[in-house]
This record gives C-alpha cells, sequence and structure tokens, in this order.
C-alpha cells in the first residue's frame, strides 16, 4: 500500500485527481438533482414557517461548509506548519476562497430567511456575528496571501494567522447555546438526536452531501490549478536565469 | 409550484446560491485551463521543469 506522503506527491495528487474528477463531478451533479426535487417537490411546508423553510435547504449546507473549509485550513495549516508539505500549503491557499463564497451564501440566504420570520435582514446576535466575523476571516486570509509574493512565506503567515481564527469555529458552533440569539438552536447535530422531522431532513442532509461533493470537486480543480500556477511561475523564473547567463556567457566571451 | 406569500425570498436565496455556486465552477475550470495553456506554451519554448531535465536525454 503507498505511503500517505508518496500520495501527497504533486504530480501523483494531479494523476489521481485526473481520474476523481469527472466521477466526482457526475456525482455531485446526481445529488444536487435529486436534493432540489426532494426540497421543491416532495419536502412538506414547515408546520411554522411554511414554506419559507425550504432556504434552510441551501443555507444550512452552506453553513456547514463554510466551517468544514475553515477546518480543512486549519488542518492543512497545522501540515503546512509542522511539516512544511508544499501540498498543505496549496490546500490551505485554495480553500479560502471557496470557504468566502460558503460564507457568503450562509449570510446571505440567511438574510433572505430571517426578513419573513424576524422581520429583519439582519440583527447583530452571537450567531449572525461570528459568521461574519468568519468571513472577514476568509477575506483576511485570502488578502495575506496576495499581500506576500512568496508562496512559503505567504503560507506560513496564513497558517499562523488560520490557526489563531479556528478559535471561532467552536464560537460559531455554540453561539446559539451560550447566548440568547434569534437563530433557533441546532436541530440536525446533537446529543440528543435530530429534531428536524424526516420528511425535511432526508433532503437536507442530501443537499449537504452534495455541497460537500461539490466542495471537494473546486478544491481538488483549484489545487491543481494552484500547482500548475507555481510550476509555470518556477518555470519562468528558470528560463529569466538562463538567459541572464546566456548572457552574461556572451559579454565575457 | 405556490410558494406562497414569501416567493421572493425563497426565489431570491436559492439564485443567490447558484450564481454564486456557478461562479465558483467557472473561475475554477477557467483558472485550471490558463494554467495548462501556460505550461503547454513554455514547454513549447524548450522550458523544463526540473525534475523533467533529470530524465532529459539532451546533453
Amino acid at each position: 500500500m503507498p505511503r500517505f506522503s508518496t500520495l501527497a506527491n504533486p504530480s501523483v495528487f494531479l494523476g489521481i485527481t485526473d481520474r476523481v474528477l469527472p466521477w466526482l463531478a457526475a456525482l455531485t451533479a446526481s445529488l444536487f438533482g435529486v436534493g432540489l426535487y426532494l426540497s421543491f417537490f416532495v419536502a412538506p411546508p414547515d408546520y411554522q414557517q411554511g414554506e419559507t423553510a425550504r432556504i434552510m435547504f441551501v443555507h444550512v449546507p452552506a453553513a456547514w461548509l463554510a466551517m468544514l473549509c475553515y477546518t480543512v485550513i486549519a488542518i492543512s495549516s497545522i501540515g503546512s506548519l509542522v511539516w512544511r508539505h508544499p501540498l498543505a500549503d496549496v490546500s490551505a491557499k485554495t480553500a479560502a476562497p471557496l470557504g468566502a463564497a460558503f460564507t457568503l451564501i450562509a449570510l446571505i440566504t440567511g438574510s433572505l430567511w430571517g426578513k419573513p420570520m424576524w422581520g429583519t435582514y439582519w440583527v447583530w446576535d452571537a450567531r449572525l456575528t461570528s459568521v461574519l466575523v468568519l468571513f472577514f476571516l476568509y477575506l483576511g486570509l485570502i488578502a495575506l496571501w496576495d499581500a506576500i509574493e512568496e508562496p512559503s512565506r505567504a503560507g506560513r503567515a496564513a497558517a499562523i494567522l488560520a490557526l489563531v481564527g479556528f478559535v471561532n469555529i467552536p464560537i460559531i458552533k455554540f453561539s446559539v447555546d451560550w447566548w440568547n440569539t434569534l437563530h433557533q438552536p441546532a436541530s440536525v447535530i446533537r446529543l440528543d438526536g435530530p429534531t428536524i422531522h424526516p420528511s425535511l431532513l432526508l433532503p437536507l442532509l442530501i443537499m449537504a452531501v452534495a455541497f460537500t461533493c461539490l466542495f471537494l470537486w473546486l478544491h481538488m480543480k483549484a489545487m491543481r490549478a494552484e500547482i500548475l500556477r507555481r510550476r509555470v511561475a518556477t518555470m519562468t523564473m528558470r528560463r529569466v536565469s538562463e538567459a541572464a547567463e546566456l548572457k552574461a556567457a556572451e559579454l565575457g566571451a | 409550484m405556490d410558494l406562497g406569500e414569501h416567493a421572493v425570498f425563497i426565489w431570491a436565496a436559492y439564485g443567490a446560491t447558484a450564481v454564486i455556486l456557478a461562479a465558483l465552477v467557472a473561475r475554477a475550470i477557467l483558472d485550471e485551463r490558463r494554467q495548462k495553456t501556460a505550461l503547454a506554451r513554455l514547454e513549447a519554448q524548450g522550458v523544463r521543469r526540473r525534475s523533467a531535465q533529470t530524465h532529459d536525454p539532451r546533453p
């Protein structure tokens, strides 16, 4: 059996993902098809919130992915800081824009759900504010990566920021238990089991798996592009230095 | 499909999600394609990666 470090070689990664990505794309599209059908045509209206509860089928998976992306960044950051693995660096860098996008979806859909249910698009309560902080953390990570030109230095700085910011993830998760918030408490991931009716839980879980598969596809695709970008940068540098050496040799002759 | 009095909020939520996810997919495809093109151009100019050069039979 190949060692993990062999699989994490960039060239091996490109080969494996080349074969996996088409299947993952097909699986993602199928899951979205089934999930959307169940969300709109099978799931009944909620007994309290009516049809508006259908926003849950995109809002909740996006919110879960917003936290999962940051967890991926934090784990990759440990790989980057401890083992200095280039793929860990690439993983952390490419997950940040995806996390920002999923967080933005969670914020927008949450606001659109909040207006008819709470009478307002936004309140500064613990859950909403901590998710907004997560969005700014993602923007900070993206800005940090862009501000430092040398990838390994940018990677180390971003990894430290990512690990410090990870404290926000449990705050988001438990904010609805620790403080009084307008946001409803957890209804799926609970110690005493889900409190949501199975007719709504099934579409939600299928949409959550669809979102997760989409994230995996996007992440692998972005990692491939980043690996190629670094190869292009290295080869461009090599060409420039070879041209400079040639010029120097000509002048010396 | 009748989504009731709040239909506009439901459609707006799904619409915004679709737009953002479509943008992510398009960005992923275009970015990889751009890097592949740049790599192919450099290789066509005879530039090789260090790892590729070790197998290069040229002197």
